[in-house]
């Protein structure tokens, strides 16, 4: 029986709500030509129809993908989601209908135009979140870290879950700048907070020290017979520049 | 001498070690230490010269008593002296760790006094960090030849990845530009550290809770250009320092001139860039890509090609084995394609087991058609209007940049330029259409 196409869906945002919109369009047979969420500019001709989160149906949804298709696949749904890129719930509405029907050999069909959609996404993501793991900069502030990015992804939850796992004794707060967000690490709790801005004072004596310290080693390790900025370049991307320590004034 | 002085003087004298990365072993943090280190290894910045910067590269003190003719640190040289205490590295090692500056620490040094002496020195500042700040990142410690056995050992409990710098490809060379250095010195020290990491395995297996020794394994590096080994010469050295040694990297540094010395190059030499590029191309198909050293270089031909990769010069030494069908080329034979690399081979082992695949797929696919495309048919057939022999498709795989290093530099004016060539003479040359 052909799926039903002639609707959207609006949803609250959150990776349970996305995961209620699979639930609502396995059962309802729909594939809905538009998800919206909260927020978003909605401009559609089509009847518009509510998903409510449900923590249950999203449960079971999330283990349906690990039993029934693979692992693999539950992560590359969980990486595409924090993508930036467009129609990224269609993607994934269609990848686990394939999936579903295919089972776990769907993550083979690179050829495959949205399995490739989904695998390039979670690819970006992934990379995106190494580039913060190398070239987020903390500053001490009163024995507490502050480190500020502005990624294109959403990838705060797993930059802050590699340094949770570094630093377990350390307070810090790490500042989406453009997705408005804050983590907040404090004697072993998480918190992940919207923060519409961050405003921080001059940095003490000791953090200037080792500011200084930084930017004459970084400096100093370079081989002048060997200078190659375009080499540079390639491998640290311009747009990370503006908060690393080794090229602030 | 204070603190921002000692880390500039040290650090310059550190620059030219090569070794940089942090991989090889993977180590979850725990509660009450600080640090963790991942397999893949993470860089943290790229200096001015592109070259990536994942630890706190230093010396530990540049107060040499050896005088290597090659090394700026050597006795006879007029430089600037620091030795850092060991407690000031530590502190100023995990204060770069904790703003993320840094995943670990280099930690080399001169020789100061004695060798036993200096490793006794390294072995304080590691244990500083091990023990005091708990620190449960990446620490790479060059070994010193001629420490006492018991020394190597203890630096070797305490680091991930211990290094001996073998300096020059041969004993010759050895002998000419570092006197107070011999093959045994070094390779001593080399086959102590491989039996400890091998010794520590069945140790393992047996106690899982047994201390680990240099976990993320051995490495070594040698200098190219200042000396006259041949590139085949050094592959075959590599080769045997992968097998016999069981080294994770051997790196390579072009011969970059800082002091004058009666048996060294002159001091405006250009570094050998591009050959020292061509070796890590072939030290890579030696680990990934299961090629021999004998495969890619032989006595008559004992230099790379610097105009194309070492794999590319392979495939149109062995034009016959091409062009190889993508849907059923074993995953061996797909490695042995110029252009493709593992992860592309990976790709198209398991893309076509849901179907046979075309050039168009293999776009999606994102493998990279440039180089490929001239070694490879899908479905029994090429692209069309690729040319077929092995003098075009070498001129195909060179870009005009290519062609433009190979030119010879530029000379004075002669009356009597009979040796002019332009560019498509140079290439006419290559491909052997004389």
């Amino acid at each position: 029986m052909p799926y039903r196409t002639n609707i959207a869906y609006l949803y609250d945002g959150s990776f349970e709500g996305l995961l209620c919109c699979v639930y609502e369009s396995y059962y309802q047979k729909e594939l809905p030509s538009m998800v919206f969420h909260y927020g978003e500019a909605q401009a559609t001709l089509f009847p518009v129809k509510e998903i409510e989160t449900d923590t249950t149906a999203a449960k079971k949804v999330e283990d349906s993908i690990g039993r029934k298709i693979s692992k693999e696949a539950l992560r590359l749904v969980r990486m595409c989601y924090l993508s930036q890129m467009e129609d990224r719930e269609l993607i994934i509405l269609r990848f686990l209908r394939m999936g579903y029907k295919i089972g776990s050999p769907v993550t083979n069909m690179l050829a495959d135009d949205t399995v490739r959609s989904i695998t390039q996404s979670a690819k970006n993501v992934q990379g995106e979140s190494h580039f913060f793991k190398m070239f987020l900069r903390f500053s001490e502030y009163n024995g507490a870290l502050v480190a500020t990015i502005e990624p294109k992804n959403f990838v705060l939850p797993l930059v802050a879950a590699h340094f949770c796992d570094r630093f377990p004794s350390e307070q810090f707060l790490i500042y989406d700048k453009s997705h408005k967000c804050a983590f907040v690490y404090q004697n072993g709790e998480k918190n992940l907070t919207a923060l519409e801005d961050l405003e921080l004072s001059e940095v003490g004596e000791e953090e200037a020290k080792y500011r200084a310290l930084w930017k004459r080693f970084y400096d100093t390790i370079a081989i002048k017979g060997r200078i190659n900025p375009k080499l540079r370049m390639s491998h640290m991307p311009k747009r990370y520049w503006a908060h690393l320590t080794e090229f602030m004034e | 001498m204070d603190i921002l002085d000692k880390l500039t003087v040290l650090t310059d004298a550190a620059k030219y070690d090569v070794a940089c990365t942090s991989s090889g072993v993977d180590r979850g943090g725990a509660p009450g230490f600080i640090g963790n280190a991942v397999a893949c290894g993470i860089c943290h910045s790229f200096s001015a010269d592109g070259r990536c910067i994942a630890l706190l590269k230093v010396l530990m003190s540049n107060a040499c008593v050896y005088d290597c003719s090659y090394c700026v640190n050597r006795k006879s040289n007029d430089v600037q002296r620091a030795t850092f205490e060991p407690r000031e590295l530590a502190e100023l090692m995990i204060q770069f760790y904790r703003r993320n500056y840094i995943e670990g620490l280099f930690l080399s040094s001169a020789v100061v006094r004695s060798p036993d002496y200096t490793c006794e020195q390294m072995i304080e500042v590691l244990s500083l960090i091990r023990n005091e700040y708990r620190f449960r990142g990446y620490i790479h410690v060059k070994a010193i030849p001629g420490a006492d056995d018991r020394l190597l050992t203890a630096l070797g409990l305490l680091a991930d990845r211990m290094s001996i710098n073998l300096e020059l490809p041969s004993h010759d060379s050895l002998k000419l530009l570092a006197p107070d250095k011999s093959k045994e010195s070094i390779l001593v020290p080399m086959r102590k550290i491989r039996t400890g990491i091998r010794e520590n395995r069945t140790d393992l297996v047996k106690y899982s809770n047994a201390p680990r020794f240099v976990p993320a394994g051995q490495s070594t590096q040698m200098i190219v250009g200042a000396t006259p080994e041949t590139d085949y010469q050094i592959i075959n050295l590599s080769a045997a320092l992968y097998k016999k040694y069981e080294l994770k990297r051997v790196f390579y540094s072009a011969y970059m001139p800082v002091v004058s010395g009666r048996n060294l190059p002159a001091l405006d030499a250009k570094p050998q860039l591009l050959r020292e590029h061509r070796l890590y191309q072939a030290d890579w198909l030696l680990r990934f890509y299961q090629f021999d050293a004998a495969e890619l270089l032989d006595e008559r031909n004992p230099n790379f090609n610097l105009l194309i990769d070492p794999k590319c010069n392979w495939a149109l030494n062995h034009y016959d084995s091409f062009p190889v069908e993508i849907n059923t080329a074993p995953y061996e034979t797909l490695l042995r394609v110029p252009g493709l690399g593992v992860i592309s081979a990976q790709k198209i082992v398991k893309a076509r087991r849901m179907g046979s695949l075309d050039f168009p797929d293999l776009k999606k696919m994102g493998v990279v058609l440039k180089r490929a495309q001239y070694f490879i048919t899908c479905r029994g057939k090429p692209i069309i209007g690729l040319p077929s022999n092995p003098e075009t498709v070498m001129r195909g795989l060179l870009s005009e940049r290519e062609v433009t290093l190979a030119q010879p530099p530029m000379e004075q004016l002669s009356l009597f330029d009979s040796t002019a060539s332009t560019k498509e003479d140079l290439v006419k040359c290559l491909t052997g259409q004389i």
